[in-house]
């Protein structure tokens, strides 16, 4: 069984001039049911390294497999492919298409499998049901609050059914109590077994992860949980 | 691992087994309902947008169904007159001057001979006569008026209507009676007033006994201002027509035979000598109607162009708007799994379908005014089914080439850029 994620050397400099280099040559590999979370202030290379992993932007170095694949083989069409079938999206900003309903927007994960509709819906249906929003099928996302909006973009990142869970920053538009309802949430998708990689620079929501990983001017460490929940 | 970079025909293979992912793809009914999905997001700014493709083929149905229309009235009217009217003029051969007049004395029964002629005659100006009406102590000059010498034919080719009284015909013609019908206008230079004191006038000190005035005329209405009298006494008082104004002939026919009865009838005045005569048929018909057309379309279709060309814009405008507002929307999407093309397709279908409803407003907007137009001009409303057929598809075609370029666009925005908050 290969792990979902293996990092070979892997960074990214983006082409000058002058040359920046996002993300130093790094090894990373988590493995299946993993929970990560990667911490830095803003401008370390954290969103760099999400990118990387949600192949949304191509390293220019090194070796990046996700489940198995070797992405850097892969035509574009194919990572399109794979990103949208292996990895499910939760944005800080939610990216919520405003004037369609919760179960539109969820429908929204699998439009370009090209699963039928019908089928479509029912995941919609499924996937809102486990982020508790059942009761909220069909209201348009500016009548939910900011805490239901993410269980909204949780549900459609869910209802593709995903090997890996992509979080950017999920609780950084929310209030605290919010934040941590959510990040209960992604606990629970955790303990059913989904690998789950949370960027943050919150250092409680970081907290509950099993592994943490410092982002520091391109260079990823690895830190024990306890280190970083110290002051 | 044995994957193949960039190659279609061998899909890359994972070591531990399964086939490649399947390729991302997006069924054309989902596609466009992602696409309608977006137009009616925004239904107002939807409709402002097909506004200028709802004028545009408004103006183009409009523009050919009022021609339809308004070509239909006026060839009605051309067969009625004009399409029956052939002019004959005496050319006067190679040398004029050796030949007073060509138009034999029988020409009148030659032409109506022919099959097809309803009425014929050969008609010229006078040299300058002097006209006097009534006269009374110390009044009326003599009047410089048009003396017209006219064979019977001519006088009922005219299509007249009398005031009073009646045409001259064969009989005054052949014993070259002084006899003379006025014009309406010239009667009242005249003081002629009624014929029941059996006016007479004078010209040039000979007297005429006038015994018709013409109300009006539906050809040459300029004899309305002038005095007629038979031919053969013109030319046994003042000879022949003055070499600059040599005699033609109106020839009436009946519908449909002008172009023929044409072709007919030098020949029949002079079989010796065809060549002194040019005759001039009516235009036909059919080139009349199309050219009506074409002088009427092609400025409107011009502005109905303009029209749409102004409406593309503003759809390409818009939708480069809604390309631009909606990044994170298309980010997104690309996250989920979808392509360049997937975007692409979605915002030209967006472009495509506000371009064919505003086809579709514009051609029934176009038809409105048409038939407003008839009722108000009592005419019989005419549109050619294929310019309804044609305007959404219009639109449509106004739809995709304004959408081209935002979706290309569209295509082109990279996820990474598009996520960024």
């Amino acid at each position: 069984m290969s792990p979902i994620v293996r990092l070979d050397g892997v960074g990214l400099t983006y082409p000058g001039p002058p040359p920046v280099p996002a993300l130093r040559p790094t090894d990373l590999v988590i493995e299946q049911g993993e929970y990560v979370a990667v911490v830095g202030p803003s401008g370390s290379g954290k969103s760099t390294l999400l990118n990387v992993l949600g192949l949304l932007d191509r390293p220019t170095t090194g070796r990046y497999e996700l489940d198995g694949w070797d992405t850097g083989s892969l035509s574009d069409a194919d990572r399109t492919a794979l990103r949208g079938r292996h990895i499910g999206f939760v944005f800080q900003a939610f990216h919520l298409l405003p004037y369609r309903s919760a179960l539109e927007n969820v429908a929204l994960a699998q439009l370009y499998a090209g699963t039928p509709r019908r089928a479509r819906e029912e995941a919609a249906v499924d996937a809102l049901n486990r982020v508790g929003l059942g009761h909220r099928l069909h209201a348009a996302p500016t009548t939910l609050s900011g805490g239901e909006r993410q269980r909204v973009a949780i549900a459609r990142a869910l209802a593709a059914n995903p090997r890996l869970l992509l979080c950017d920053e999920p609780t950084g538009n929310l209030d605290s109590a919010t934040g941590a309802a959510v990040l209960d949430l992604i606990g629970e998708l955790h303990a059913d077994g989904m690998t789950v990689v949370i960027i943050t620079h919150d250092l409680t929501a970081a907290a509950r992860a099993q592994r943490i990983l410092r982002m520091r001017d391109g260079v990823l460490t690895e830190t024990s949980p306890t280190e970083v929940s110290a002051p | 691992m044995t994957a193949v970079r960039g190659s279609h025909r061998r899909r890359p293979v994972r070591s531990d087994g399964p086939a490649a992912p399947p390729r991302s793809r997006i069924s054309p009914a989902d596609l466009i309902g992602e696409a309608v999905a977006g137009v009616l997001q925004r239904p107002a700014r939807t409709l402002l947008t097909a506004l200028g493709t709802v004028l545009g083929v408004g103006a183009f149905v409009a523009v050919l169904g009022l021609t339809a229309t308004a070509t239909g009235q006026i060839s009605s009217r051309f067969t009625a007159l004009v399409a029956t009217e052939v002019r004959v003029e005496d050319n006067g051969g190679p040398d004029p001057l050796t030949v007073d007049i060509a138009f034999p004395d029988d020409a009148d029964q030659r032409v109506a001979a022919i099959p097809g002629v309803v009425h014929a005659g050969v008609y010229w100006t006078a040299p300058r006569l002097q006209v006097t009406g009534v006269v009374l102590p110390g009044q009326r000059p003599a009047e410089e008026i048009p003396v017209l010498a006219a064979s019977p034919g001519f006088l009922r080719a005219l299509n007249p209507t009398l005031a009073q009284g009646r045409l001259y015909d064969e009989f005054h013609n052949d014993r070259a009676e002084y006899v003379a019908v006025l014009g309406s206008a010239a009667a009242s230079r005249l003081g002629i007033t009624t014929l029941a004191v059996r006016p007479a006038i004078f010209i040039d000190g000979i007297p005429f006994t006038v015994v018709g005035i013409l109300d009006d005329v539906q050809r040459n209405t300029d004899v309305l201002f002038g005095v007629l009298v038979p031919r053969a006494t013109a030319q046994m008082l003042w000879g022949p027509p003055d070499p600059s104004k040599r005699a033609q002939m109106l020839v009436e026919t009946r519908v449909g035979a002008a172009q023929v009865v044409a072709q007919q009838i030098p020949l029949a005045l002079r079989p010796d000598a065809p060549e002194l005569f040019t005759v001039t048929p009516p235009p036909d018909p059919r080139e009349l109607r199309d050219a009506v057309s074409t002088d009427l379309s092609v400025l409107f279709l011009v502005l109905a162009g303009v029209c749409l060309v102004i409406g593309a814009v503003g759809i390409a405008n818009t939708t480069m708007v809604a390309v631009l507002e909606r990044t994170h929307e298309i980010g997104l999407r690309r996250a989920l799994g979808a392509r360049p093309r997937h975007i692409a397709g979605q915002f030209l279908i967006e472009a495509a379908a506000i371009g064919t409803a505003g086809g579709l407003a514009g051609a029934s907007l176009g038809l409105l005014v048409v038939v407003a137009v008839a009722i108000i001009q009592r005419w019989t409303p005419v549109v050619a089914s294929w310019t309804l057929a044609a305007a959404p598809a219009l639109g449509l075609v106004v739809g995709l080439a304004a959408g081209a370029y935002p979706a290309t666009r569209a295509a082109r925005i990279e996820p990474v850029e598009a996520l960024r908050r």
